[in-house]
């Protein structure tokens, strides 16, 4: 099915080549921090996580769109997501494959990552991270394309892809769950350390993906023939307000427990996430966009009118993923850093070369949705 | 040329076997004068002492009597172990730094500290905690902890993933941004220096101990604010401090066991 992704129309072709030349400048960069080291990067001794990782876990929510359509169909037998679960698992496979990429071009010395392997540790949440990742890597690439073929043929999905598919819904709950553990679990750091940094993950990934896989189909029912239908645009549409509220409830809860109870190792971390701490307010002025529009997109969603207009529900999916972005892919690994064990304020601003690297996994994840997605049409197409 | 060799090699070779059939008459003298290893600062000293051993490694901070402005235990520390030095915060590495009280002790520091108190310069560095957050993240092992308590890196092992920097509750962990050789003031041969990429922090002197001699800042303090020994040991130096002083162990409520204390 693979030969289906090299032909299309101009402008495809010309996508295509424009995210390969995204993919390129951010190579060269990349070569260029192998070279110099990690410290090309705006990351210091204080801010030892930055850009890459926040990408890393902010792309493990949008993994999650494939479930909220997989369980729905195979397991309540919901009929209107039968054309799109496909779309849901290839974006889930892109999506991983940004995460283990971030993580990957985040390493010291990545020519030892092998290490991982060679001296496997248990004990460490990121050898369960890795396991989890490439796992539902694995699950989606399989089920996804055995799926696809299938259909190209005309005949039933093997019967062995169905238990597979059953395994990918809890497997998909494990790989936010588990990521948050990756926070969640370090004693010293006050902003991370707080049992609900996994449903956080859970609820704000299911807003985030499914809102990136709406317009996605908004964007499928323009430029091809394929339509997602409304009764399953307008599902997912639910899914994410709901998942939404739940994000915005669970983060309004971490306020009150912060605030209330006035512990200074807990508070000044978000004092400094949502107002500013000495001077500092660059992350607090990003916090307040994402706070305004994450109430903004809630609002189009909950009205039926609003989210009935395909301009304004594009925009209010838009408005989701910005804010989720904001919260997870800059707010919450840096927070977590600042004020540091010293009590001291690091600012951290990324670097030409860092953000040139992160655009191009992003462009990376584009392309291989792009030709997912196209092998995927095609074959529909053809039926 | 070659004979030379030779000979300065079988002269090494025999001088080194005197040692190991006789090691230990330099470290009686040295127990007479008090502690085993006193005094010897230089890392490429002749010969070999017995290693140092003990049940848990510890170390007790007087930063009262500290000389003000005194930073002669990281300089000592940082050319023993070949720490590079970028005159900038961000790709900043040290073993040891020097902090204020309050951002050492934020829990205990207060307004109506004497000022005596407030304005003291504390030295900082690696807690080698019982239960070490950076071990148990580690997801090669390359950081681990040794049976006396020393948590050691393993340079070669490390992949740069900085987990052990974001669990460190202390911020004692630095990471190789760039490549440390040319900021190196003056390389030490008999330590390793270290690649871009790896995180490293305070060994507690272990290449040291294993020689026999005491921890390189403990030695260069000339006001004996750094002492050293085995907590399990009723006589070592540190239990003479612990045992008559308050002593304060940072962020101790966070159950990670440190084996640095302070008396203030």
């Amino acid at each position: 099915m693979l030969e289906k992704a090299l032909k299309g129309s101009r402008g495809y072709g010309i996508w295509v080549a424009f995210l390969l030349l995204l993919v390129a400048v951010g190579f060269f960069f990349y070569l260029r921090q192998l070279d110099y080291g990690l410290g090309i990067t705006g990351m210091s001794r204080d801010i030892s996580w930055g850009l890459y990782i926040a990408q890393f876990t902010f792309l493990v929510g949008i993994a999650a769109s494939a479930v909220m359509l997989v369980l729905p169909y195979y397991l309540h037998d919901f009929k209107a997501f039968g054309k799109i679960t496909i779309l849901g698992e290839f974006l889930a496979v892109s999506a991983v494959t940004m995460c283990v990429t971030f993580v990957f071009i985040d390493l010291g010395r990545p020519d030892r990552v092998a290490n991982l392997f060679l001296y496997p540790s248990p004990r460490s949440v990121l050898f369960w991270d890795i396991i989890v990742l490439n796992g539902y890597l694995l699950l989606n690439i399989v089920t996804g394309w055995t799926v696809l073929e299938s259909d190209r043929k005309g005949v039933p999905p093997p019967a062995w892809v169905k238990p597979l598919i059953v395994l990918s819904i809890p497997w998909a709950v494990s790989i936010h769950t588990v990521t948050a553990f990756i926070y969640a679990g370090l004693p010293g750091r006050g902003f991370w350390l707080t049992a609900i940094m996994a449903p956080r993950f859970l609820a704000s990934a299911f807003a985030s993906g499914p809102a990136l896989l709406i317009l996605f189909c908004l964007i499928l029912r323009r430029f091809s023939l394929f339509d997602a239908g409304e009764k399953a645009i307008q599902t997912l549409v639910k899914i994410v307000a709901y998942a939404l509220a739940t994000s915005i409830f669970f983060v309004l809860v971490e306020i009150f427990t912060v605030f209330y109870s006035q512990i200074p190792g807990h508070m000044n971390h978000l004092t400094y996430l949502f107002a500013g701490l000495e001077g500092h307010h660059t992350i607090a002025r990003w916090m307040s966009v994402s706070a305004v529009t994450a109430l903004a997109s809630l609002i189009l969603l909950l009205i039926p009118r609003t989210r009935k207009n395909e301009s304004l529900l594009a925009l209010a999916c838009i408005g989701v993923f910005l804010s989720l972005w904001i919260e997870k892919g800059l707010g919450l690994v840096v927070t977590g850093f600042v004020p540091s064990p010293l009590e001291t304020i690091t600012n951290y601003t990324p670097t030409v070369p860092e953000m040139a690297v992160t655009i191009s996994v992003w462009a990376l994840g584009l392309l291989m949705i792009t030709l997912l997605y196209k092998i995927f049409i095609t074959v529909r197409k053809e039926e | 040329m070659m004979a030379t060799t030779r000979r300065e090699f079988l002269k090494t070779a025999g001088l080194s076997t005197v040692s190991l059939v006789f090691p230990l008459l330099p470290s009686l003298a040295l127990a007479q004068a008090g502690i085993p290893g006193a005094g010897i600062l230089s890392p490429a000293a002749p010969g070999s002492l017995p290693a140092l051993k003990a049940r848990r490694w510890t170390m007790t901070v007087e930063p009262r009597k500290c000389r003000p402005a005194c930073t002669d235990c990281i300089t000592a520390c940082h050319l023993e172990h070949n720490v590079p030095d970028f005159k900038n915060p961000k790709d900043d590495v040290h073993w040891i730094s020097l902090e204020r009280v309050g951002h050492v002790f934020p829990a205990e520091a207060h307004p109506r500290l004497p000022d005596a108190i407030r304005g003291l310069s504390v030295p900082v560095l690696c807690n080698h905690c019982e239960n070490p957050p950076c071990v148990r993240v580690c997801p090669t092992q390359a950081t681990f902890k040794r049976a006396d308590g020393i948590v050691m890196m393993d340079y070669h092992r490390c992949i740069g993933c900085r987990f052990c920097m974001a669990a460190c509750p202390y911020g004692s962990r630095s990471m190789n941004y760039r490549d440390p050789r040319p900021f190196i003031r003056k390389i030490n041969p008999a330590f390793p220096t270290r690649t871009k990429g790896v995180v490293e922090k305070c060994n507690f002197c272990e290449e040291r101990l294993a020689r026999g001699m005491l921890p390189a800042c403990v030695i260069a303090c000339k006001d004996k604010a750094l002492a050293f020994g085995d907590l399990d040991e009723s006589r070592s130096p540190v239990r003479l401090i612990l045992d008559r002083n308050l002593s304060l162990r940072r962020r101790a409520e966070l159950g990670t066991g440190p084996q640095v204390y302070y008396i203030l």
